[in-house]
């Protein structure tokens, strides 16, 4: 219980949040509006997952909002070609795994920093495309849109999709000897080397996955509108790592679980319509974003002096 | 006589549990070189941390130039006039030599205006007045290590320092760069500085200093003039301890040949030309001063540095691991010196420690079984006693002996044929040394070829079956195990005995 003390506090905040909103505003309640925030978040939470992973082997990518939109775009251009949707998915996955695997090279290749290499990357990803695109949007056939089913029954399939994924994966962070050795890593690369673990191919594999990730959270948002924009995934870095760290990810490594993560995501999503029915202006829910990240900074660096002394 | 410069009284210092200094005696003249010998761990590191002011005394006095100094800071340290010249320079090594000297002698305001030529003009002086032909416009990333040693010493000079301590100075320098040393010394000593010279080498002691002060378990044993005493009394004051401490009887009877090196060599790290063989069941030690090659050595063996000299053969097969996993795969077993940082993940349960090298082994399919490596975690914390809550508590949470069992069962698990065991009881308190040892018996009993690496010279001499001694990255000597501590060290000083015996 003490070890996911972290996690148990932020999942308690958010079930503070959902019970001050069934006091006060219990229209937050109703199921339609519920079930489109659900899906808005879909593709969130899985670039989330991925995130928690390359933050917890004490690495981070912000290149995965030009990732997600080389993604969305790409694949939204081969639906507009008329490949049919079961190859454009593994399409899309395929492109975001390559541009996974140049991060990973650069950095687990060439030893270079993480947040610099996808700096470069996020830059050079989002102006190819604004060059090529000219920000250009893109018509995607009618068969697209929710996969050609009726859009409650896309939408459900979206959210369940993303907690599928959400649960395979937690799982095997703690069942599969992989995600303990992404936790090794994360904790000390030198001391997993010398036991016997590549860190550095194990590195080039946790980017090539962020990238495969982005590319299927990308297809998910694709299908979501009978539009992509190209600027689509603009933000979305600051938005999952935010979600990770409050959810209890060290951003220092080695620390951490999807399901914190999980819980930081929906306490961030959660902000902007409570405020809706709170009747609080709109204004505040960046600043008070920012506060919760802030506060969930500072309890992690209380903490890991507490942990040093 | 005046007062001397520096005087410490029955300094004492413990960490945790472990008492690295006892009662240290020590003066320092104006214009004397007083030199300081002890083995390693012997207390002159901390002995310096505690005259520059890093550590505080638990007891004891310090008096500068007959001052008694109640507490001693760094700052405070400076300020009276104390500097210390470490074998790494530390320098910034982007900045040219006339900011890096600006660096430590102008006051520290942000918002000064900075004075360039007079900044340069110091520099100058500085270095010609030691003799260094160095330019202060140079960056300090671009010279020689000797040249950054001098850089320093220039840095003392123009903190007006009357105090000056040479830690290991000449330990990297080429012969023509240490005379060069040797004479900015005694223009030190000249001037009326009182230089505090650490150094291994008895030679340089017998040509440089004027006194000499052995250190030997945190406690000084004497200040002699060099005029009044020869190697070997140097030596024997050194080593002349009783054994304080009972080490389990060798019970092994050696069998095959499960190691055999010939010729190893890796120029990257500095090791060369060794050869030595290891039985089952043998306890082989290697002995030598930091720096002397053997934790180089046992990365070669390991995969972490490349062989590129000789060979490598276990069990009669040649091999030449290239990488940890590959000479895990090999059977071959590397318990690091330094275990906070590479020996346990600290964060980790002792149970994941305990099983991350055989994954493979234990977790058929990359599924993990959490009761197969709970029952595995049990068994070695109740055969090395390790004393911890349970198999889930964090490696954190153990004292450093039983964070050195649970780095050592994550080796045994691999059940590997040859063990190397890189300074097993560092900063390990004396029951758990002791079990420590117990451990390494019996595992040698139990048929496994073990190389002990140890700079505790009693340790070395009462648990290894024959004594490998190196100096300078090859192999120097093979003694018996039980030899005289004096051949031991004079060995690894490079004596080759001469004298010694007396």
């Amino acid at each position: 219980m003490r070890h996911y003390f972290r996690e148990l506090s932020v999942a308690a905040v958010l079930l503070v949040l959902l019970a001050a909103l069934a006091i006060f505003a219990p229209a937050f309640y109703q199921p339609q509006p519920l079930l489109s925030l659900a899906t808005r978040e879909a593709p969130t939470l899985i670039v989330a997952c991925g995130m928690a992973l390359v933050i917890i082997a004490r690495q981070i990518d912000i290149s995965v909002g030009s990732q997600f939109s080389v993604c969305s775009v790409s694949a939204a251009l081969l639906a507009a070609m008329h490949w049919p949707l079961a190859l454009v998915l593994p399409a899309s996955v395929a492109i975001g795994a390559v541009l996974g695997a140049i991060n990973g090279a650069l950095i687990a290749g060439l030893g270079l920093p993480s947040i610099v290499v996808t700096l470069a990357t996020m830059v050079t990803l989002r102006q190819g495309l604004n060059m090529l695109r000219q920000g250009e949007w893109v018509s995607l056939p009618d068969n697209v849109q929710w996969f050609g089913l009726s859009q409650t029954v896309g939408q459900w399939l979206l959210v369940a999709a993303a907690l599928a994924l959400l649960v395979a994966l937690g799982l095997a962070m703690r069942h599969l000897a992989g995600g303990r050795f992404v936790y090794a890593v994360g904790s000390d690369a030198e001391a997993a080397r010398l036991a016997g673990i590549r860190p550095r191919l194990g590195t080039f594999f946790i980017f090539v996955f962020m990238g495969a990730l982005t590319g299927l959270a990308a297809m998910m948002n694709i299908i979501q509108s009978p539009q992509v924009q190209p600027l689509s995934g603009v933000g979305l870095e600051l938005k999952v790592i935010a979600a990770v760290v409050v959810g209890g990810v060290a951003i220092s490594g080695g620390r951490g679980n999807l399901w914190g993560a999980f819980a930081g995501l929906l306490l961030l999503a959660c902000i902007a319509p409570a405020l809706t029915h709170l009747r609080i202006e709109a204004y505040w829910e960046k600043a008070i974003q920012g506060a919760i990240i802030l506060l969930a900074v500072v309890a992690d660096g209380l903490r890991s002096r507490k942990g040093d002394a | 006589m005046s007062a001397p410069l520096l005087e410490l009284r029955a300094l004492a210092k413990s960490f945790g549990g472990a008492r690295a200094l006892r009662g240290v005696d020590f003066d320092l003249q104006a214009g004397e070189v007083h030199a300081l010998l002890g083995e390693n761990g012997a207390g002159k590191s901390t002995l310096i941390k505690i005259v520059t002011g890093a550590h505080q005394p638990d007891s004891g006095t310090i008096a500068i130039a007959g001052q008694v100094v109640e507490q001693l800071s760094p700052a405070a340290s400076h300020e009276l006039g104390i500097a210390c010249i470490y074998q790494q320079p530390a320098l910034f090594p982007e900045l040219t030599v006339a900011e890096n000297i600006a660096l430590r002698l102008e006051p520290s305001a942000a918002l000064r205006r900075i004075d360039w030529r007079t900044r340069r003009n110091i520099a100058g002086r500085l270095l010609a007045q030691i003799g260094a032909e160095i330019s202060p416009e140079t960056a300090v990333r671009k010279l020689s290590m000797p040249e950054q040693q001098l850089v320093e010493i220039a840095c003392a000079l123009g903190a007006g320092a009357r105090i000056v301590i040479m830690d290991e100075p000449t330990a990297s320098l080429t012969q023509q760069e240490q005379h060069l040393l040797y004479d900015v010394v005694r223009d030190l000593r000249a001037s009326g500085v009182g230089v505090i010279y650490i150094s291994h080498r008895l030679e340089e002691i017998f040509s440089l200093a004027d006194r000499v002060t052995v250190l030997r378990d945190g406690e000084s044993v004497g200040t002699h003039r060099v005029s009044d005493i020869n190697e070997a009394q140097l030596i024997q004051m050194m080593v002349g301890r009783e054994m304080t401490h009972i080490y389990p009887p060798s019970e092994a009877a050696p069998g095959a040949v499960a190691l055999a090196l010939r010729g190893v060599g890796c120029a990257e790290s500095g090791v060369r030309d060794v050869s030595f063989e290891v039985r089952t069941g043998e306890i082989f030690g290697l002995a030598g001063l930091v720096g002397a090659g053997r934790t180089e050595l046992a990365r070669v063996l390991f995969g972490l540095t490349p062989l590129d000299a000789g060979e490598i053969q276990l069990d009669g097969k040649k091999i030449a691991p290239s990488s940890p996993a590959d000479a895990v795969a090999h059977g071959i077993a590397y318990v690091p010196e330094d275990r906070r940082h590479h020996g346990v993940v600290l964060e980790l349960p002792i149970a994941h420690n305990m099983t991350m090298a055989i994954h493979r082994r234990i977790f058929s399919g990359a599924w993990l079984r959490f009761g197969a490596e709970r029952a595995l975690a049990l068994d070695f914390i109740r055969a090395l006693a390790v004393k911890c809550r349970g198999p889930e508590a964090p490696a954190a949470s153990l004292s450093g002996g039983n964070q050195q069992k649970v780095s050592l069962a994550r080796w045994l698990a691999t059940k590997p044929r040859l063990l190397i065991l890189d300074e097993p009881t560092q900063g390990v308190d004396v029951g758990a040394k002791s079990e420590i040892h117990r451990i390494i018996r019996d595992l040698a009993k139990d048929g496994l070829a073990v190389i002990l690496i140890s700079s505790d010279l009693p340790e070395i001499i009462g648990m290894s079956d024959r004594i490998g001694v190196m100096r300078g990255g090859t192999l120097t000597a093979i003694l018996p195990g039980n030899s005289d501590p004096h051949a031991v060290i004079a060995a690894a000083l490079g004596q080759n005995g001469r004298g010694a015996a007396a």
